[in-house]
């Protein structure tokens, strides 16, 4: 399933779509950015409800094909406008983070 | 062996909201120069997380990094307060963060074993009151 695929699906919205085309290949949960750093593989959907700048590096690095922004969590504008320009896909979504799981365990 | 490619960052140490853009441009660069994504991964693992130290413990220092034929070194220099235990700083889960630092979800003290884990060679050179330097390495195949 392509992130685009899965902005369209009820419970997601975009916040930022550059690559829509890019494959998830599994999913990785967690808000401590060292712990994601080390462990997230590439091409995986990054569930958080961290919504600091630093989340930008730490998908670019780590080479996360999505942030998903879980619970409601909202970014600043510069955040989104930086995002774009790096070219990193976010989603974001109203339900827990344990919901968004086991909605993608579900389809993907 | 020919002498290689070299790259210099400023690592500001004042501005968290641009912590970790050498990485992000070094990662740039490796792609740029064709290295297989494995490395790739490992050098920018390792790299970010030797980066956001110097933000967060030292006030900012400098990154080189140099690219051969066999291994991409990576150098960060610091004029911080330095590692008293580097025994002690390279255990899982050890560090002297602050609340604020740690609600920006730094601070769980992974970064000095992921820097470990994510290079083939790691050496800390470190003195109490001088700084900090810590040279990486990760072999390419
Ligand atoms: N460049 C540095 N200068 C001074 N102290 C450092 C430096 N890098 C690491 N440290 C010390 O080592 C500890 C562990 O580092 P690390 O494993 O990256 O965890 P964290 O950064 O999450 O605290 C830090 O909390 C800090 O006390
Ligand atoms: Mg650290």
């Amino acid at each position: 399933m392509t992130v685009k695929e899965l902005a369209e699906t009820d419970i997601f919205s975009p916040v930022t779509l550059p690559c829509g085309g890019r494959e998830i290949s599994g999913v990785y949960i967690g808000d401590l950015l060292s712990w994601v750093m080390g462990r997230a593989s590439s091409g995986q959907a990054w569930i958080t409800i961290m919504s600091n700048v630093n989340i930008l590096a730490v998908a670019s690095l780590a080479d996360t094909s999505c942030i998903i922004l879980a619970e409601g969590v909202t970014l600043e504008q510069e955040i989104i406008d930086t995002a774009r320009e790096k070219e990193i896909n976010i989603l974001k979504s109203e339900k827990s983070i344990y919901d968004i799981a086991v909605f993608l365990s579900k389809i993907i | 062996m020919s002498e290689g490619l070299t790259f210099h960052f400023n690592v500001d140490g004042e501005d968290f909201t641009s912590a970790g853009q050498a990485s992000v441009m070094m990662k740039k660069n490796l792609r740029q120069l064709g290295l297989p994504p494995e490395i790739i991964r490992r050098v920018s693992v390792a790299m970010y997380e030797g980066e956001i130290n110097m933000v967060i413990h030292a006030g900012g220092g400098v990154a080189d990094v140099n690219v051969t034929e066999n291994y991409v070194e990576i150098i960060l220099t610091d004029s911080g307060p330095g590692i008293k235990d580097i025994e002690q700083a390279m255990q899982e889960g050890f560090s002297t963060a602050t609340d604020s630092i740690r609600s920006l979800g730094f601070g769980a003290g992974m970064g000095l074993p992921n820097m470990k884990r994510y290079s083939d060679y790691m050496h800390i050179d470190s003195e109490v009151g001088k700084g900090t330097t810590i040279t990486m390495r990760v072999n390419i195949n």
